[in-house]
């Protein structure tokens, strides 16, 4: 019984993973179509964001597991992700919305820049973002089912994103814009809204989420040049499965993927599970084509 | 002004070439199943050949050209790195010692970028067009098998500086870093010893993991014991709440860890999160070095043991020099590892077998090598005679939680070295089974 309470857990703590590296790509790729390669890169930079002003905080106070600078990190990943974002999209993106093909080669080509960027800068060996004190236990259910806080925090910071998400893109107005313009972009242009600024701010929305995952992902995971590449894959299988445009999609996408891959891997191995997951999202989109929430006809 | 859109054909297009993806992750996946690189590598950066020494006029018959061939961009530069700063530090070295034989070491230094044709294509560069006369590079064991063929075809000498899988002897490479009864067999007699009877084996999805565990098996076998579990892991893996879901299950009492690369930072830092310490589960790692701990963070893996034949804190006089002088050169808070070590000595083991053949020639310096000895940082290390292997002393040490680590045992003598398990009785059939 705890083995599958713990099980559990750890599924939705996948999923909850997932869906914080897929939000962002749910942005730029469902909304805008954009298939964005870099996003893993993005990802990356909320990482190094975290790990550079952790640096400079231990410069300053001297205390490196110093909570509160954890916590300034996450709106500083989301600024910084989005801002590199915002600069991809005006310098590069732009130019190529109505060639999809295009646009994935040049945002692999951005990624690898950015990579190489990092490598430069902070070196090619991983470095260590130390977790603040808070986040470095456990709460103990019984004695044999053990929850990480880390895996709890992400958890709600994930739903604080989409909160966040929601109360943008439904209770203000640049949602009420983006939105529009999703749905009929030649109307909401014709209707004054200025499609250009929509399409920059969604982008750079996307990536400043990014940007989150890749803050969060430091509690967990490697931090090195390439540590975008290791979810990007899934991400983007996240959002296929999810329906293009689809956030409560993506959300259901995310949640399946996550508990499904957790019990395959637990019944076999962890490459056979993933092979299994693959292999049934593939199936699933032969079945239906759309992904699990199809959208509305415009 | 308005930028129109063709929603549907558009999205049609974007699901399809994401069912491509997603297939591209399933051949990844499948792939990893057997021998695979971890990501998709990079295109390889601008080639960086560069001549680091300027040679110096005044010698007459002018330099001879040695040549670097590491991943310096991709994802394998993460460990790669180092080891090229550490065979640089030893060609400056020597070129500021007078050089070789009275000549000044050129260096052409090619970048692998993590893709193993793309170490097939400079090795082979290097040797045809540079014309180096040995070529020091490779870390994972795909990189060296794509390069053996180029240089076994080249007749050209490769100095390989990392611990590997053994099972090999090809007679252009000289292996610097350990084979398996250097590494892997030690730990284990070491750990029955200790009283660990149930092993857990966990490793990254490719040859050199799969190879060691093979051999671990029959060492256990023939101990009277049994793994408890064996499970691989896609390299660049990062989700581990499920594998130590499964370890706690298993209840081993040690885990013999052979995971590669980034993985073991996500390893590490979830065993912690799920409050299991090394004195709950101890773990012993043979690809964790002290640049890794770097990136897992010393807090996460402290106590936890590794084995290898060298650690920065080693106590020899050739090794307080070996630090210093590193970290004068690359900074004060760069670390020196086993594979570092490695990559320095081999520049002069070369050295010395050039000078004892006073010639360049391939089969003149591999004459010449046989039995060579060089004091190393790590202690004395041989050349064997025939199979191109060194003898060095197994060591094995607890992390301390400042990231070095504590020497807890050790070999006492160098081991010579036995790439096929032939002095090994429980290993027969290993030897049939390489080829």
């Amino acid at each position: 019984m705890e083995v599958w309470a713990s099980q559990l857990f750890n599924g939705l703590s996948l999923s909850s993973i997932l869906l914080l590296t897929a939000l962002g790509l749910a942005l730029s790729f469902g909304l805008m179509n954009v298939i964005n390669l870099a996003h893993g890169e993005f990802i990356m930079i909320g990482a190094y964001t975290t790990y550079a002003l952790q640096q400079v905080a231990a410069h300053y106070t001297g205390d490196p597991q110093s909570g509160i600078t954890f916590l300034i990190a996450i709106p500083a990943s989301f600024i910084m992700s989005a801002a590199a974002g915002y600069l991809v999209e005006v310098t590069v993106i732009r130019f190529l919305y109505r060639r999809p093909l295009d646009t994935l080669l040049a945002t692999w080509g951005v990624g690898l820049f950015l990579q190489q960027l990092a490598r430069s800068i902070f070196g090619a060996p991983n470095v260590q973002v130390v977790a603040p004190a808070w986040l470095s236990s456990t709460v103990s259910i019984t004695s044999n089912l053990l929850l990480p806080m880390k895996r709890i925090f992400i958890i709600g910071l994930v739903l604080a994103c989409l909160g966040a998400l929601y109360l943008y893109m439904y209770r203000s107005n640049e949602g009420r814009r983006m939105r529009g313009v999703m749905q009929n972009r030649e109307m909401a242009s014709s209707l004054g809204v200025s499609t250009r600024r929509v399409d920059s701010f969604t982008f750079a929305l996307g990536s400043g989420l990014a940007g989150v995952a890749g803050c969060a992902l430091t509690l967990i995971g490697p931090i090195g040049p390439s540590l975008g590449t290791f979810y990007i894959v899934d991400a983007f299988i996240v959002v296929i499965l999810g329906g293009l445009g689809q956030i409560p999609g993506t959300i259901m996408a995310a949640l399946i993927i996550g508990i499904l891959n957790t019990l395959f891997e637990f019944g076999t191995t962890a490459v056979v599970g993933k092979v299994l997951v693959f292999a049934m999202v593939i199936l699933f989109l032969q079945w239906k084509p759309a992904g699990l929430m199809r959208a509305r006809g415009r | 002004m308005s930028v129109s859109y063709l929603p549907k054909s558009l999205g049609t297009f974007a699901s399809n070439t994401l069912k491509l993806l997603a297939g591209l992750g399933l051949i990844l996946a499948v792939a990893c199943g057997s021998e695979a690189p971890p990501a998709p590598a990079p295109t390889s950066a601008a080639p960086a050949a560069a001549a680091v020494e300027p040679a110096p006029a005044a010698e007459d018959s002018g330099t001879i050209k040695v040549g670097i061939l590491h991943s310096l961009s991709g994802t394998m530069s993460i460990s790669e790195t180092a080891v090229h700063d550490a065979e640089l530090l030893a060609i400056e070295e020597i070129n500021a010692a007078g050089g070789v034989m009275g000549k000044q070491l050129e260096v052409v230094i090619e970048d692998g970028a993590s893709d193993w044709p793309t170490f097939a294509e400079k090795a082979r560069k290097l040797l045809q067009e540079d014309e180096v006369a040995v070529v020091f590079g490779g870390w994972t064991s795909a990189s060296r098998k794509a390069m053996l063929p180029v240089f076994e075809a080249n007749n050209g000498l490769l100095f390989y500086p990392v611990q590997y899988e053994g099972l090999e002897t090809s007679p252009n490479i000289f292996y610097t870093g350990a084979t398996t009864n250097q590494q892997i067999v030690p730990a284990v007699e070491y750990l029955i010893e200790e009283g660990k009877t149930k092993f857990y084996l966990l490793g990254s999805d490719y040859v050199f993991p799969r190879t060691s565990n093979l051999i671990i098996n029959k060492q256990l076998e023939a101990a009277g014991l049994e793994a408890v579990g064996e499970e691989y892991t896609p390299l660049g893996h990062t989700e581990y709440s499920t594998v130590i879901s499964k370890i706690r299950a298993a209840e081993p009492d040690i885990v013999f860890n052979t995971l590669n690369g980034d993985s073991n930072v996500a390893f590490f830092k979830q065993l912690r999160d799920a409050g299991i310490s090394a004195e709950d589960l101890p773990t012993i790692s043979v690809s964790v070095a002290e640049e890794e701990i770097t990136g897992i963070g010393a807090d996460n893996i402290t106590d936890h043991l590794v084995a290898w034949n060298y650690f920065q804190t080693t106590d020899t006089p050739e090794n307080a020099k070996f630090v210093q002088a590193f970290q004068a050169k690359y900074g004060e808070n760069r670390v020196t590892d086993d594979p570092i070590e490695a990559g320095y000595f081999g520049v002069y083991l070369w050295k010395a077998a050039v000078e004892k053949a006073v010639s360049t020639d391939v089969a003149a310096v591999k004459e010449a090598a046989k039995g060579i000895t060089f004091a190393a940082p790590g202690g004395t290390v041989t050349i064997h005679n025939e199979n191109q292997h060194v003898s060095k002393t197994v060591r094995i040490g607890k992390v301390r939680s400042d990231g070095q680590i504590d020497e807890i045992w050790n070999s006492g003598s160098p081991v010579s070295p036995d790439p096929y398990l032939d002095s090994y009785e429980w290993a027969s059939g290993l030897r049939e089974l390489a080829q």
